[in-house]
Order: structure tokens, then sequence, then C-alpha cells
């Protein structure tokens, strides 16, 4: 009951103090709005990317072709040495009947081609599976490099490139963001020095009639939890509708139906709660760093 | 064990300075003691080291019970309910009432407002202010500002109160009606008074056991009533 009323009472310095300094808790909450918008956004560029690259990597594959007088045991010898290779998640082996196969099946003019020959004309290969994308190009090379093999190649090359610059700006922003996530909480420590200071003679008082430490620093925490929360707002607001209406407005995918954005319900709501949950975050980093600073007890 | 307990306590500060050389006094329950002694021979640095806002750099502080000067900073709220501190200035809130800054104490340790508003009208009417509880401070004098003060230090029910030159900013007529307020107290309520003071004129009067600090050494201790002002500066 007593921490309940304590905590009761933090919560109502905290809002006073954030009213009392406007100015300055203005600026730290449209620091935090910044911050936060910032991350929203490569949140939603990053989930998306991943949620892509996924399904290309799924897609993605190596087709590897052996020399035609490549024997059985040196096919063998090839697959565990790609199998060997770092970032190669599956291997599977197809021969050239398998192919012959297929190819009719698939369109019953090759089928009478296949009947001018005597001998099957198609190569041995192997479908080489990744685990990354960016390893595609490491892979492929490696490969090249082994006896008996005829070729080996991917396809797909602007998708990998769109990948890789995603990869790319994703590394950048998370840069920005954490550079933000510094200047906010300066900021916010800024701000609770001066609530600190403004209420001195109080806390002096606290500490006379003995209120523990935990109780003279809460309501300071609390402030920089509500600037967090204050500033987390607008973000999570703008996530929510400006995804579903950018959602509705692309129809759910950029340019190719391949690249597929993730569905907005409960995806704008993880992000929100990423947010909301940051900006808390940002904010008792700020003001304990205050605390720790300005508060001699 | 007595209540207050200093054992060859020494107490040299940052600066070089020693504000305490050796002191050793014990304090029974009840007591109203006067800690006397020129300017800058350690009498405040002998009340802050029973609240413990200065520690000893050697020697033992045991106020009831609790041994002061290994206690943690994160203990030091522990000793502090249980005791009532004065001051010269008053450090009252200025955007409270009398009503608000008395029930700031119990307001801050999670009491209930059902628990506070008896103890805030009790202690408010032992210093004499019950018509004056609305009133903001500018709105008081001096005397009635330090009246606030004290009762902000006893609403806790404190088994000691401290007091640091309590009359220091008073004329002489205040002076007396807040001694008779703390007398009152240490009386009615058997709340140990330890009162730093200059004034010889309360000392003499009130006939109490005085303590007389000189260059940080205690160098009197007399018993009640047996101090005389000409036997010291
Ligand atoms: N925080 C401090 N840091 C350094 N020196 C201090 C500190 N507090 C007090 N002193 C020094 O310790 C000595 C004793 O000071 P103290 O305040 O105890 O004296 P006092 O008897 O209360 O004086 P007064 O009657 O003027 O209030 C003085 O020389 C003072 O300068
Ligand atoms: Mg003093």
């Amino acid at each position: 009951m007593k921490a309940l009323r304590i905590i009761g009472r933090s919560f109502r310095d905290a809002f006073k103090s954030v009213f009392r300094n406007f100015s300055l808790s203005m600026a730290s909450i449209l620091c935090a709005t910044i911050t936060l918008l910032v991350v929203a956004v490569s949140l939603i560029i990053a989930g998306n990317v991943e949620d892509v690259t996924k399904n290309l990597e799924k897609e993605l594959t190596i087709v590897v072709y052996l020399e035609r007088n490549a024997t059985e045991e040196d096919a063998k010898f090839i697959e565990n040495s790609i199998k060997a290779i770092n970032n190669v998640s599956n291997v599977t082996y197809k021969s050239k009947e398998e192919w012959k196969n297929e190819m009719s099946e698939y369109n019953s003019s090759y089928g009478s081609i296949f009947d001018n020959y005597s001998e099957n004309p198609l190569p041995d290969s192997f479908v080489v599976y990744v685990n990354d994308v960016n390893s595609l190009e490491k892979v492929t090379s490696e490969i090249k490099k082994l006896d008996k093999i005829d070729s080996a190649g991917y396809g797909k090359d602007a998708v990998t490139t769109i990948v890789s610059v995603f990869d790319f700006v994703e590394k950048i922003t998370v840069v920005i963001v954490i550079a933000l996530i510094f200047v906010t909480a300066f900021l916010i420590t800024n701000t609770i020095k001066l609530t600190i200071y403004s209420r001195r003679n109080e806390i002096e008082i606290m500490r006379l009639v003995g209120s523990s430490n935990t109780a003279i620093k809460l309501p300071f925490v609390i402030e920089g939890f509500v600037i967090g929360i204050l500033g987390s707002i607008i973000p999570i607001i703008l996530t929510i509708y400006g995804y579903i209406i950018a959602y509705e407005k692309l129809n759910g995918h950029i340019y190719v139906e391949l690249i597929k954005l993730i569905s907005p319900y409960n995806f704008v709501f993880y992000i929100s709660l990423i947010i909301m949950a940051l900006g808390a975050l940002i904010g008792m980093l700020g003001s304990l760093m205050a605390v720790r600073k300005y508060l001699k007890i | 064990m007595k209540f207050i307990e200093l054992k060859n306590v020494n107490k040299t500060y940052s600066t070089g300075v020693t504000a305490l050389a050796d002191l050793s006094v014990e304090i029974e329950k009840g007591e109203f003691v006067f800690v006397i002694g020129h300017t800058a021979s350690g009498k405040s640095t002998f009340i802050k080291m029973l609240y413990r806002e200065e520690k000893p750099t050697s020697g033992s502080v045991i106020v009831g019970g609790i041994n002061v000067a290994k206690l943690r900073n994160g203990r030091v709220y522990k000793l502090r309910r249980k005791i009532g501190v004065v001051f010269q200035d008053f450090k009252l809130l200025p955007k409270l009432t009398v009503y608000e800054n008395v029930a700031f104490a119990l307001e801050c340790l999670g009491a209930s407002s059902e628990e506070i508003r008896p103890k805030v009208m009790k202690a408010i009417e032992i210093v004499g202010l019950k018509e004056k509880v609305r009133s903001f401070p500018h709105q008081l004098s001096g005397g009635e500002q330090q009246r606030v003060c004290i009762a902000r230090a006893i609403v806790n029910e404190p088994k000691l109160l401290i007091c640091d030159e309590p009359t220091g900013n008073l004329d002489p007529d205040t002076s007396k009606e807040i001694m008779k307020v703390i007398d009152n107290i240490n009386k009615d309520l058997k709340t140990t008074v330890i009162m730093a003071t200059h004034d010889k004129e309360i000392v003499n009067r009130m006939k109490k056991r005085v303590l007389l600090i000189e260059h940080g050494i205690l160098t009197g201790d007399y018993l009640k009533g047996s101090y005389k002002s000409h036997e010291s500066a």
C-alpha cells in the first residue's frame, strides 16, 4: 500500500514537472519523437526486407553442371565438397535422366528433340541451396574451383543487388538510430537535471524526514519515462495509420508480386509496442544518468 | 546501552579542518541537552553526526541502537525516520500551506491521508498554530515559520529532536516562545532534545544539561542547572 502511494505520488510529481519546465520537456519530447519516428520507419523497412529476403533465399539456388566425362564417383566427391563449403544449407543431385524427364514433361516438343540423340545430351547437375543471399557469389566461385565442373551460376542478379543495398541502408540506419538515441538521452538528462535543481529543497526535506533513496529517485526516473512515452505517441500513430494506408495503396507489394509487404495487422502493433518500450527505455536511461550525476544522495 | 553514545569521535573534513577531536559523551532517553560554544567550535558538526549528515572520521556514534558511523548510505533513511531535525533557516516549501508542509513529511513516507490528518493536526496544535493551517509560509512571521518546522519535525513522533540554532533568526521574545514549545515537547512527549545554540540567555534561563565544545573538544559537561555563562566564553 505504502509503496503504491509512493509510486502514485511519483507519477503525479513527474507529470507536474513535465509541465512546469514545459519548453525543455517539449524539446526532449520532440527529440524522442524524431528518434522514434526514424526507428519506426527503419523497423518497418527492416521487417519487410527481412521477410522478402527470407522468401527469396528459399528460391535462390546455384545450379552446378558437371563435365560430361564425370563419373559417378566424381559426382559423389563433388557433392561432399560442396556440402563442406560455408553457408551451403543443402545440395540435391539431379541426374541427366531426371532433367530429361522433367523437360519432356514440361513440353512434349523437347521430348521429340531428345529422341534425335542416341545418348542423353544433358549433363548431370547439382542444385545448391544457401543460407544467406549475400553468400551466393562466394559459394559459386568456390564451386567453380572444384574439378570436373562445367559451369556454376545463379540467377536473379537484380534481386540480390536490391537485397544488398537494403543491407547497407540498414547498417547506416542502425548507426543513425544509435546516435539519435544518445542525443535524446542527453537532452532528457538535461531536462531532469533542471527538475532536480528546481526541487532541491524538496529533496533535502525528503532526505531529512527519512524518504528512502529509491523513493527520492523514483519521480525523476518516472519523469524520464513519461517524456519517453509522450515522445512515442506521434510515431505510433503514424506507424499504424501510415503503414496501413501505404499497404492498401500499394496493394500489398512493391513493383513485382515477388516483393510482398508484411500484412499490417499485428505487424503495426508489434512495431508500436517496440517503439513505446524503446521510448520508455530511452527516457529512463536519460533520467538515470541525470539522477546518478546530479542527485547526490 | 545509553540512548545516545559517542565514543572517541574525531571528524576531519576533506579540507583538513578538524571539527571534532576525541569527543565522547552519553545522553539518556528523555534528556534535554544544550550544545554551546563559539562559532566554528564544532557544534553543527556534532549535530550532523547524530543524524548522519556527516560520518565520523573515527570513533563510534550510536543513536537509538543504530551504529550511525557504520550505517550504509542506502539505510540512512531508517535512522532519519526516528529523528526530527530543526534548523535556523526554516526550509519550508513556499508553495505549500502550513498543513501541507507538515503533511509532506508523512506523505513522502507513503502514509495514507487518513493516517496523515490526525497526526498533522496534533503536531500543529502542539506548536500552537491551529489558526494558521491554511496559510502559506510567506504569510507567517519568523516565529510562526519555525513552529511549522517544529511541527514537521515531530509529526512522525520521533524519539529524538535535534535543533541547530532554532532561534538564531528570531528576536528574544519569539525565541522564548519557541523554547517553550520545544520544552513542552520534551516534557509532554518525552522526546529527547539536543539543541545547539549561541543564545546564552536561553541556556542560563532553562537550566538544562549543557555540553560546551571548544575547538572541537568537549571541555565541559554541566549537569542540569549547574551551568553559569561566566564559566565560558
Ligand atoms: N562541510 C565542511 N567542509 C569543510 N569544513 C567544514 C565543513 N563544515 C564545517 N566545517 C568546518 O568545521 C569547523 C566547525 O564547523 P561547525 O559548523 O561545526 O561550527 P559551529 O560550531 O556550528 O559554528 P557556528 O556557531 O558558526 O554555527 C569550522 O572550522 C568549519 O569551517
Ligand atoms: Mg553551526
